[in-house]
């Protein structure tokens, strides 16, 4: 643990939480700005606080719903904090946190919300090429030979380390039978009655090999929101606060080298974070009861897995297994509510929510005496981020 | 090296352009002499890619642009199947391929990789560059890509 006081480590908690219905992609009924309103204010529902207490925002990805916006709808008395995280995908849901949550100990803000809306019917879709002429800079040496879309991104990293390491087909299906295992579950899950066997897997199209269909996130409607307050005021509150050992973001040696030129090519680039996570929550991979991380693609969710030092890289077909990766007895429960693959893709919020679930002891499949419940965000982008929650602190 | 004609993806694919600011100009304007050209430090002769405006080896503003033999290893590859693009219709399954240059401090390039895109591959095989032409039309002006192929017998 670091032994100064330069950590948020106990200090804040995750007080409430909520989502609106999750739809497919582009049948939300409402627009994108109602339904983040939506889930703000059931979050604060959720912690048992009034609205009007929220003092800041913090949200990631670009979110369209800014802050002043919100607070203003909302009749906010004042707006303390407005924080946004840096850089595409999910990599910031954690960081999100991780800024809310500084800013709360540093006093800038006491009640902040970390939140997250999409409505891709109303702004477009993540998983298409763009319809431009001309593709300048960085894109002119990808988008003019079909490398456009986020799956084609990340496809020759993860075949790259599949090569290195002699990964299996298998250890990739197996992240994807749990996820839509654990979506059975959860009536909130988009795939809630759809189950996938290893045979629809494996006659699933390819999108781009290494990736099926299955092993690719899905596109969702909704929004979700977290309420993050001082550990001190959350013990007051109507919840279990889950508590935060921990939250880190940041990118490794030159990751956003463009034309695929990072050096170390083959990672998830949570090299450096991770280390930096556990030293700052007090925690060694052994400890964590139940695991979030992030699906834009399962090859991702394996690379990550191996960077936060579950398993030995060249050991990966022997962890992932459906086995070892269900819950409630899986050596490792991974995405319990269904996440990105089969809940939905709130671009990882819903993950960090199901983080704090499992704290609470509400998932749909609860992890036995969850204690130590932590979340992995955005895989192979840059950059990217982790948290700790805890139900005790120690 | 090879000169081809016919491309390897429909047309109604983005066409590339250096960014406004000009960075990789000496690159598209390399190409369309069919010359590989990328960036290297002239001070410390450090092999940049992407090019940016400072070298990250020793801080200097003073970047370079060099040409290099167009040849080079397979580093890694994935086979499209689904068309993110209208264009892309036409033509599935196609390679992309990710080539390591060692003759350039191992930067790497980003390209299709010509033939039977059905073909088994193999990381770490030769392969050489193939300039592909195009002629643009209405606000594009004509350009090159840079295609790869295995080297025989390699």
């Amino acid at each position: 643990m670091a032994t100064d006081e330069r950590t948020i480590r106990g200090k804040v908690a995750i007080a409430g939480l909520a989502e609106t219905t999750y739809y497919k992609r582009g049948q939300a009924t409402d627009p994108e700005f109602k339904m983040a309103l939506q889930a703000i204010i059931a979050a604060a529902g959720d912690a048992g606080i009034d609205v009007t207490e929220i003092d800041g925002f913090a949200s990631y990805s670009n979110d369209r719903n800014d802050p002043v916006r919100l607070a203003t709808a909302l009749g906010l008395p004042q707006l303390k904090l407005s924080n946004m995280f840096w850089g595409g995908g999910g990599g910031g849901g954690s960081g999100a946190v991780a800024n809310a949550a500084a800013a709360i100990v540093a006093g800038y803000a006491d009640t902040v919300v970390v939140y997250r809306s999409l409505a891709q019917g109303q702004f477009g879709r993540f998983g298409q090429g763009s319809g431009a002429n001309v593709a300048r800079g960085a894109g002119a040496f990808t988008s003019p030979y079909g490398l456009m879309s986020p799956a084609q991104s990340f496809a020759m990293r993860v075949r790259r380390f599949m090569h290195d390491h002699g990964t299996e087909q298998a250890a990739l299906r197996a992240i994807s039978l749990a996820s839509y295992q654990h979506a059975q579950h959860n009536p909130r899950a988009v795939m809630h009655g759809r189950e996938l066997t290893e045979e629809i897997y494996d006659n699933s199209r390819w999108i781009v090999e290494p990736f099926h269909l299955f092993d690719c996130c899905m596109e969702n409607d909704g929004a979700a929101a977290v309420i993050l307050t001082s550990a001190e005021r959350a013990r007051d509150l109507k919840q279990t606060p889950a508590y935060v050992l921990a939250a880190m973001q940041g990118s490794d040696y030159r990751q956003g080298a463009t034309a695929h030129n990072a050096p170390d090519y083959a990672t998830s680039n949570f090299k450096t974070v991770a280390p930096r996570l556990y030293e700052h929550a007090g925690i060694t991979p052994g400890d964590v009861d139940v695991l979030q991380s992030y699906e834009n693609f399962t090859g991702g969710v394996l690379m990550s897995i191996v960077e936060h030092g579950f398993c030995e890289p060249d050991e990966a077909n022997e962890l992932f297994t459906l086995e070892h990766l269900s819950a409630p007895d899986g050596k490792l429960p991974l995405n319990t509510s269904g996440g990105n693959l089969a809940e939905c893709y709130m671009h990882g919020l819903e993950l960090i929510i199901e983080a704090a679930r499992q704290v609470r002891g509400e998932s749909t499949s609860q992890v036995h005496d969850a204690n130590i419940s932590m979340v992995g965000s955005g895989p192979m982008v840059q950059p990217v981020s982790d948290l700790v929650l805890a139900r005790d602190l120690g | 090296m090879t000169d081809e004609t016919s491309s390897y993806l429909p047309a109604g694919l983005p066409a590339p352009a250096a960014n406004v600011d000009g960075l990789e100009s000496p690159f598209w304007e390399g190409t369309r002499r069919h010359e590989l050209v990328v960036q290297r430090c002239n001070d410390c002769e450090t092999y940049q890619w992407g090019p940016e405006w400072i070298c990250h080896h020793c801080r200097s503003f003073d970047l370079g642009w060099t040409e290099v033999p167009p040849r080079g290893v397979l580093y890694s590859w994935e086979r499209v199947w689904y068309p993110v693009h209208p264009a892309l219709q036409a033509k599935l399954p196609y390679m992309v391929v990710l080539v390591e240059l060692p003759d350039a401090g191992n930067i790497r390039m980003v390209g299709n990789l010509v033939g039977d895109a059905e073909a088994e591959v193999e990381i770490g095989a030769a392969v050489e560059a193939v300039f592909e032409d195009h002629e643009g039309g209405g606000d594009v002006e004509p350009y090159t890509l840079v295609q790869w192929r295995v080297v025989e017998g390699s």
